[in-house]
């Protein structure tokens, strides 16, 4: 019954073994990003200091959902997942803050 | 019902396969895909508090900057790099599984529940601390520095003094920050004062909200990597019990994701 | 149900039915009996929000509030129909009883991905249930099914935290659900069952199913923080704190807007099937129908801030949901024009389902076309918090939702148990459920229009008149509710007449027993064709026939 299955193909692919130094190389790329986000937090960055934060954040976020959760090898149905997640939640970001940005812009007399 | 419909031994590393699939291709790629599905809703479930966190940030930033000082960022940087070391031992577990290697398996589970179980036990004390500092939302709270607070007189600025790492215009009390903060034109504005000591707790809610739900998600990771412990020796999973351990790994990696977010937005304010 | 004992013989294997000792039912992991489950508890749901609701449009005859005693009681009376019929009822409805029990057949799987989980949802939303049967027992709540904010964490003394914790309960249950689902569709699907042959059933409850994964845990993780600070005193809606209570609106609408079509899509996957099969026509425009869920599924996410006109969120914030609520009105018109294309010159048979979703087809235009009003920001302020919210709601819900779920249990009713029920019982009864809905809520539009408040149980009197005939029409609403239950539960003494396909309809489920066996089918499954192969020549060359005969 096997063969008539359609999705084998995808799944050679989600079985595929990444080597160990692979591994142990991402982990020391997430190392030296980790000692960068505390660094930077000391730095006078003026007001970047979120946006610097939030980008290494994404960054090693990134790094974890592509090797440690094998996406990166996986079928595109998985990136549609990771990355719908991801979208959705700025979705729900985008929508508020347009609220909250733009409450103080109209005018109301008596207020 | 569940009855497997080929009997393996567990030592040929082969798996069992459910009645309802058709073949191992389609019930590993199912459970693949449900815990992926399973993860996209957790993520909407803490977007829900980075949405709530947001908002008030971005109204008042000098009260949760105030508030994150109280976070040993230093304990957060070791916390941070204990998961990202178990996430590591993590992936190389469920590597170990790919291969068919047991008793690689057991041991890079033990390494995850060992550096798991420290995250929580640093977790632990950074929160008796604040705790002890009535820094815990609720009745008990004191924003550091009001005339409520009994260790505004006895010893000024001793605690903040302890963190290390204040500058030396840091020493007027967070009460006397948040006062300035709401400071207009050498006037003060009532209502911002209070909305900024609002805020200032606020801060606190989410962040013992948010470590808190983390921390459970934590602990039910941790009970179930050594539940598969157990399940590994015992040989209770047939074949190398790759499909359970690789979506074990995927809520594994998930919760660290949450706290390499969480990590900057609490701990690293300026 | 039928008692025969389980086939050990070597006849054809037994039904999913044959075995009925209650542990069979309550650890059973089989798709199909679980639908069964739901069907039941959901049901009971249904008839005791629908006695609430009775005794509200009671209350609502005379002006004065004379029986009901108290407006705090009319207060829990409406938050508790909204609470049980929306969380209980209209959410877990089409998808967990009929989505639960064809799904898999219709895509030619042997069951759901994951039958344990599918079992667990049932029992965590049993949990809620009970959770929810405890508040009515112990002084229910007042807040409006909505929760709202400083008022549910800050005011209310009622069971704000027991009813938070049994919605994020049953929010589990539904998610589960969902994932269940969206995984089936991905990996279930028999060989040859392409995405583009899948009946539309199965696309609306795939894009039902990501509302739920994607909406249901922002809900739940609004009434947790709502529950956190009525129990510890310390919350984020607080604005004595410096909290938004308007926050709680955003976080709440983000899932309840979605929630509008976690219930209303899953009625257009019944109808979806319904009136190709009474029209005997393929489908009009399948891709369109099909891409128009997942669409809708998406807008619906994008326009949460049009419940929120009038609460204090920016007015260009406000503009922007608006324009985007008209979006969402294509997908949906996209659907209605092409179910009405389908019947263009097809060979209409007037079956019990088939009356149910043409009342579906005027009742959710009705209700779709007053909310393009209300999604207009000067008509919404004129006319928020008035009746003509109330019906306006009740015409996608009940009109659409309740009727679409009455159309599929007739129309798989022979499917479910292998038995037919009265024809002419389910016509009445279709009849009088149809004349019911409109003469109950077609006067609320009326007096929201005049001015007449939502949410208070007296009323100046001179809307008495259209309230006295909304309150009628809520009785014919429910003789209509209940003859059904009777006619349905007397075919199950019958014997099994229905056959395999009753209403020579397409599909999978069609070609399998009624009931249908343990494992559904009995040989590998291979598709290879489209959905919907109806012949309208056929149906003509038939009639025809069944005329000669006739005049012969």
């Amino acid at each position: 019954m096997s063969e008539l299955h359609q999705s084998s193909e995808a799944h050679e692919q989600s079985h595929h073994v990444i080597a160990v130094k692979t591994y142990v190389m991402i982990y020391w790329v997430l190392m030296a990003l980790l000692l960068a986000t505390v660094l930077a937090s000391d730095m006078p960055l003026g007001g970047a200091h979120l946006l610097v934060a939030m980008t290494i954040a994404l960054i090693k976020a990134i790094l974890i959902v592509l090797f440690f959760m094998h996406v990166y090898y996986s079928a595109p149905l998985t990136w549609v997942t990771a990355v719908g997640s991801f979208l959705w939640v700025g979705l729900l970001l985008g929508f508020l803050l347009s609220d909250y940005f733009t409450r103080g812009w109209l005018h109301i007399l008596g207020k | 019902m569940h009855t497997p419909s080929t009997t393996t031994s567990p030592e040929s590393g082969r798996q069992l396969l459910l009645h309802h699939f058709d073949d191992l291709e389609q019930q590993h790629l199912s459970s693949n895909l449900g815990m992926w599905f399973f993860l996209v809703s957790e993520v909407m479930f803490f977007s829900g508090l980075i949405a709530a966190y947001t908002v008030y940030r971005a109204w008042s930033p000098e009260a949760f900057h105030l508030a994150s000082r109280h976070m040993d960022k230093w304990l957060g940087f070791f916390n941070t790099w204990v998961l990202l070391t178990s996430s590591l031992t993590m992936a190389l577990a469920v590597r170990c599984s790919q291969v068919g290697d047991r008793r690689g398996i057991v041991r890079n589970l033990f390494l995850t529940l060992v550096f798991g179980t420290a995250f929580l036990g640093v977790k632990a004390t950074e929160y008796r601390t604040e705790i002890n500092h009535n820094l815990f939302p609720g009745k008990h709270f004191i924003v550091p520095g009001s005339p409520e607070d009994p260790h505004a007189h006895a010893a000024e600025g001793s605690h903040e003094g302890g963190e290390g790492h204040e500058g030396a215009a840091a020493h007027a009390s967070d009460y006397e920050r948040l006062r300035e903060a709401s400071t207009v034109d050498g006037k003060l504005d009532e209502e911002k004062f209070s909305r900024n000591k609002g805020h200032f707790q606020l801060m606190f809610v989410l962040y013992f909200f948010m470590t808190g739900v983390h921390a459970f998600h934590m602990i039910a990771g941790l009970a179930l990597v050594a539940l598969f412990i157990v399940l590994t020796q015992i040989k209770w999973f047939s074949g190398y019990g790759q499909t359970q351990i690789e979506v074990l790994g995927l809520y594994w990696h998930f919760v660290d994701v949450v706290w390499v977010f969480l990590y900057p937005l609490l701990y690293l304010i300026e | 149900m039928s008692a025969s004992a389980p086939a050990r013989h070597d006849g054809p294997p037994a039904d999913y039915l044959s075995e009925s000792t209650v542990k069979s039912w309550l650890l059973t992991v089989d798709h199909k009996r679980i639908g069964i489950l739901y069907l039941i508890s959901v049901t009971t749901f249904f008839f005791v929000g629908g006695v609430i609701a009775g005794l509200m449009r009671l209350e609502l005859m005379t002006p004065r509030g004379d029986v009901l005693g108290s407006a705090d009681t009319y207060n829990r009376m409406f938050t508790m129909h909204g609470v049980i019929m929306i969380f209980f009822f209209l959410v877990p409805a089409i998808p967990a009883v009929l989505g639960n029990f064809l799904l898999p057949i219709m895509i030619g799987a042997r069951d759901l991905a994951f039958p344990k989980i599918n079992l667990m949802s049932w029992y965590v939303y049993m949990i809620g249930g009970l959770m929810g049967v405890y508040i009515l027992l112990h002084g229910g709540i007042d807040t409006g099914w909505t929760f709202y904010t400083p008022f549910s964490s800050m005011y209310s003394n009622t069971q704000v935290v027991t009813a938070a914790l049994a919605v994020f309960i049953t929010g589990f249950s539904s998610i589960l659900t969902g994932l269940n689902f969206v995984v089936t569709v991905h990996t279930m699907r028999a060989p040859g069952m392409t995405w583009f042959r899948m009946p539309l059933f199965v696309w609306s409850h795939y894009a039902t199913a990501l509302i739920m994964v994607l909406g249901t845990p922002v809900l739940a993780i609004s009434v947790v923080l709502v529950g956190l600070e009525r129990f510890f005193g310390v919350g984020v809606f607080d604005p004595k704190l410096g909290g938004d209570p308007i926050l709680f609106q955003h976080l709440f609408w983000f899932y309840s807007h979605p929630a509008v079509y976690i219930m209303v899509l899953p009625g257009f996957a019944v109808v979806s099937e319904i009136i190709p099969c009474f029209a005997r026509r393929p489908i009009f425009g399948y891709r369109f129908v099909a891409f128009a869920s997942v669409a809708i599924a998406i807008f619906g996410f994008l326009v949460w801030g049009h419940h929120m006109f009038v609460s204090g969120q920016s007015m260009y914030a406000g503009a922007v949901f608006s324009i985007l609520s008209f979006l969402v009105a294509i997908p949906s018109a996209i659907k209605v024009f092409n179910w009405t294309a389908t019947l263009y010159k097809g060979s209409i048979k007037f079956d019990t389902p088939m009356l149910y979703a043409l009342g579906f087809m005027g009742l959710f235009t009705i209700g779709g076309l007053t909310g393009l009003m209300l999604a207009s920001l000067a008509i919404d302020v004129h006319v928020h918090d008035t009746y003509f919210i109330v019906a306006h709601f009740h015409y996608i819900m009940v009109g659409g939702t309740v009727m679409a779920y009455l159309g599929g249990i007739h129309f798989w009713w022979p499917k479910m148990t292998g038995r037919m029920y009265s024809d002419l019982w389910g016509k009445l009864s279709a009849l009088l459920v149809f004349v019911g809905f409109n003469l109950t809520f077609f006067p609320q539009f009326l007096l929201g229009y005049l001015g007449m408040p939502r949410r208070y149980f007296e009323y100046r009197p001179e809307f008495q008149v259209l309230n006295v005939m909304s309150t009628a029409g809520a009785t014919v609403l429910a003789v209509g509710m209940v003859v059904p239950v009777i006619y349905l539960l007397l075919s199950l003494r019958g014997p099994k007449n229905a056959g395999p396909n009753p209403w020579n309809a397409t599909g999978l489920e069609w070609q399998i027993e009624s009931p249908p066996t343990t494992h559904n089918f009995h040989e590998p499954v291979l598709v290879t064709c489209e959905p919907y192969l109806y012949s309208p020549e056929e149906a003509e060359r038939e009639y025809a026939h069944a005329q000669h005969d006739h005049v012969a």
